[in-house]
């Protein structure tokens, strides 16, 4: 049957069932239009986290000392375990699977001047894969920590966006001097604007880096805080962390089944975790969107059963002309179809547009930055059109089944 | 074309039954013109039915084109309706949304034909009832002999073997059913086979042959 007829069709419908089918429309529109923005928020907020989640690092592994809670070789359980530097490059010669590893030691209340400001602030003394480690990158015309600083023990800092704020102000920072502890040193990068929901020891934007060396020849930490390591390949995360485990156990000497003896922090973990969350937040609310959309098909169902009836004369005359079920069941289906594609475009249209307000929406603080950030992605209108197929044809079917199966007869002689 | 032998056809059950038809035999041979006559209630609509394999009966056997119907299903029944037979009705029937072109379109679409010569047939069956210059009118505008003219060339779309015609003048005046008449002679000097339930003496008195049924049985087979 040719398009245009089904067009025709469903217009005398919507003529004589004016009220009836508008209001189904408005019904599938807001159904759609509730499952797209719903998603479309949670797949916003999703990225979000995920984005303020990689602020501390993508895919990154942060070991810690610990305490021996089971007594190993003749040495009595308690024993405090601590990092030293050179675990740094034994776990690098040792273990093939790490890709980029890095120390970090800190410090609290360092006097900071530039000028006649002067602020009490963090520091701390990191290797130069530090950068892609925890996303300590540079803004243009800055740079961060490299191996020559480090070899000469340079006195150079890498500063926080807000911390160059209240430092600087609006003022350039690279190239400057400021004062660490009443030593000189020059500023040769700042980070760039991040978003960070996991830290430690305060937020990175407010920290100042230095070379690991000049740290150490100021303040002569024999132990680490931490070490940072990432994986060459994220997929092997377990096995290396399980090689760094007995490699260090063997260096400390404590029971490698021990797992108290050091801590480790693996984002790479946390990462699978969310996104088990965020999977099960996205199925509930597509559970309630797509319940939305089914009350909205029940609608169209009942349209579809009044106009079946309606037109049972209409049928008859058909069915003697010799419509096979196949050609009844084709109508009825397809005008709920048209009913149901109407009302997702409109739905969809709608959502569009307040996903687009929100995007030039001047919203600000953490919580606008986290949740009103809705991302329409492709996945969601697929599933949405997906939904509103499903809905739209078997609100149609099984009126559509009881017009074909009427017998022709009684059909004809239905005034 | 038609052979029908012993055919029942029992609606209800019980107290309510009620038997339309008793031991029906009945043959149309190829290019006859039957009228079927009887009094309302007499069973010539259920006969009608069956013929026009839009109902099938509750025993005996009845033979289309040598083939028993019997065991047909729902779309081979459609099939021998749209393409073996060609109805018009007292009322005609016309989808009231569609144009008159577009009416007589309906089995052909069901047929599968392509749009551009259903088209084309389209117009050609509505200039042979007369009608060409009403193609584009729906049939609110035309009148009860245009409409039955439409419902006419309906009935002739895909050129069908037999024309069942049920009153086809009873809403008629007697002008616009002489015309219809003057087209089912014609069409039955083309060759095509007629059975006709009317209670116009015009018609019964062209007939080749009269059937009459009277409670459900036939009472005279013949002229």
């Amino acid at each position: 049957m040719k398009i245009l007829y089904l067009f025709r069709l469903f217009y005398r419908e919507l003529k004589t069932q004016e009220k009836r089918i508008t209001l189904t429309i408005v019904a599938l529109a807001w159904g759609t239009f509730s499952i797209v923005v719903l998603l479309s928020f949670g797949e916003g907020l999703n990225r979000q986290m995920m984005k303020s989640l990689h602020g501390l690092g993508e895919g990154i592994c942060i070991v810690y000392g610990g305490q021996t809670s089971k007594p190993y070789k003749g040495l009595g359980k308690g024993r405090v375990i601590r990092l030293q530097e050179d675990d740094v490059e034994l776990l690098k010669r040792r273990i093939s699977g790490i890709g980029l590893i890095s120390p970090e030691n800190d410090r609290y209340r360092n006097n900071m001047t530039y000028g006649r400001k002067s602020l009490s602030e963090r520091v701390i003394g990191v290797y130069p894969p530090f950068e892609d480690l925890r996303g300590y990158f540079p803004q243009r015309n800055g740079r961060f920590i490299n191996d020559l600083d480090i070899k000469n023990k340079k006195r150079v800092v890498f500063l926080g966006t807000e911390l160059k704020k209240r430092l600087f102000g609006e003022e350039e920072a690279v190239g400057k001097r400021i004062l660490i502890n009443r030593i000189p040193f020059l500023v040769i990068g700042v980070m760039m604007e991040k978003m960070q929901n996991s830290m430690y020891s305060g937020p990175d934007v407010d920290k100042a880096a230095i070379p690991f060396s000049t740290f150490q020849t100021i303040y002569g930490d024999k132990y680490l805080n931490r070490l940072i390591y990432k994986p060459k390949d994220i997929s092997q995360s377990e096995i290396v962390k399980n090689d760094v485990y007995k490699l260090l156990s063997q260096k400390y000497k404590f029971d490698p089944t021990d797992k108290q003896a050091l801590n480790f922090w693996d984002m790479i973990e946390e990462e699978k975790i969310m996104r088990n969350i965020f999977l099960g937040i996205e199925i509930f609310m597509g559970i309630i969107g797509g319940l939305t959309l089914v009350v909205a098909g029940v609608g169209v169902a009942n349209i579809m059963y009044v106009s079946g009836k309606r037109r049972t004369k209409e049928i008859g005359i058909k069915m003697a002309l010799g419509a096979k079920k196949r050609h009844v069941l084709l109508q009825f289906i397809s005008e709920a179809l048209i009913i149901a594609i109407i009302g997702g475009t409109a739905g969809l249209l709608l959502s569009f547009i307040v996903v687009e307000l929100f995007k030039v929406l001047p919203l600000e603080g953490d919580a606008a930055d986290i949740l009103a950030h809705p991302v329409m992605s492709l996945k969601i209108m697929l599933l949405t059109a997906i939904i509103l197929g499903v809905v739209g044809f078997l609100a149609g079917v099984f009126p559509a089944r009881r017009a074909a199966s009427s017998n022709p007869v009684e059909a004809l002689r239905y005034e | 074309m038609i052979k029908m032998k012993k055919i029942n056809k029992i609606y209800g059950t019980g107290a309510s039954k009620v038997e339309a038809l008793k031991n029906i035999d009945l043959e149309v041979k190829e290019n006859e013109f039957v009228g079927l006559i009887g009094p309302s209630g007499s069973g010539k609509s259920t006969l009608m039915n069956i013929i026009g394999c839009l109902d099938v009966p509750s025993s005996g056997e009845y033979y289309f084109g040598g083939e028993s119907v019997e065991n047909f299903n729902h779309n081979q029944l459609a099939e021998i309706r749209n393409e073996k037979i060609g109805f018009v009705f007292q009322n005609f029937n016309l989808l009231p949304y569609a144009t008159a072109y577009e009416n007589v379109e309906i089995p052909m679409i069901f047929m599968g034909v392509k749009a551009k010569k259903r088209k084309s047939m389209a117009l050609e069956l509505l200039d042979s009832v007369g009608l060409a210059a009403r193609a584009t009118h729906k049939p609110g505008e035309l009148s009860g002999g245009e409409m039955q003219r439409v419902a006419l060339a309906r009935a002739l779309a895909n050129n069908p073997s037999l024309i069942l015609a049920d009153e086809p003048t009873g809403n008629l005046d007697t002008k616009s059913g002489d015309e219809i008449l003057a087209i089912f002679e014609n069409l039955w000097k083309q060759g095509h086979t007629l059975v006709v339930i009317t209670h116009n003496p015009n018609i019964s008195a062209r007939a080749q042959r009269i059937v009459k049924l009277i409670d459900g049985t036939i009472e005279n087979n013949g002229k």
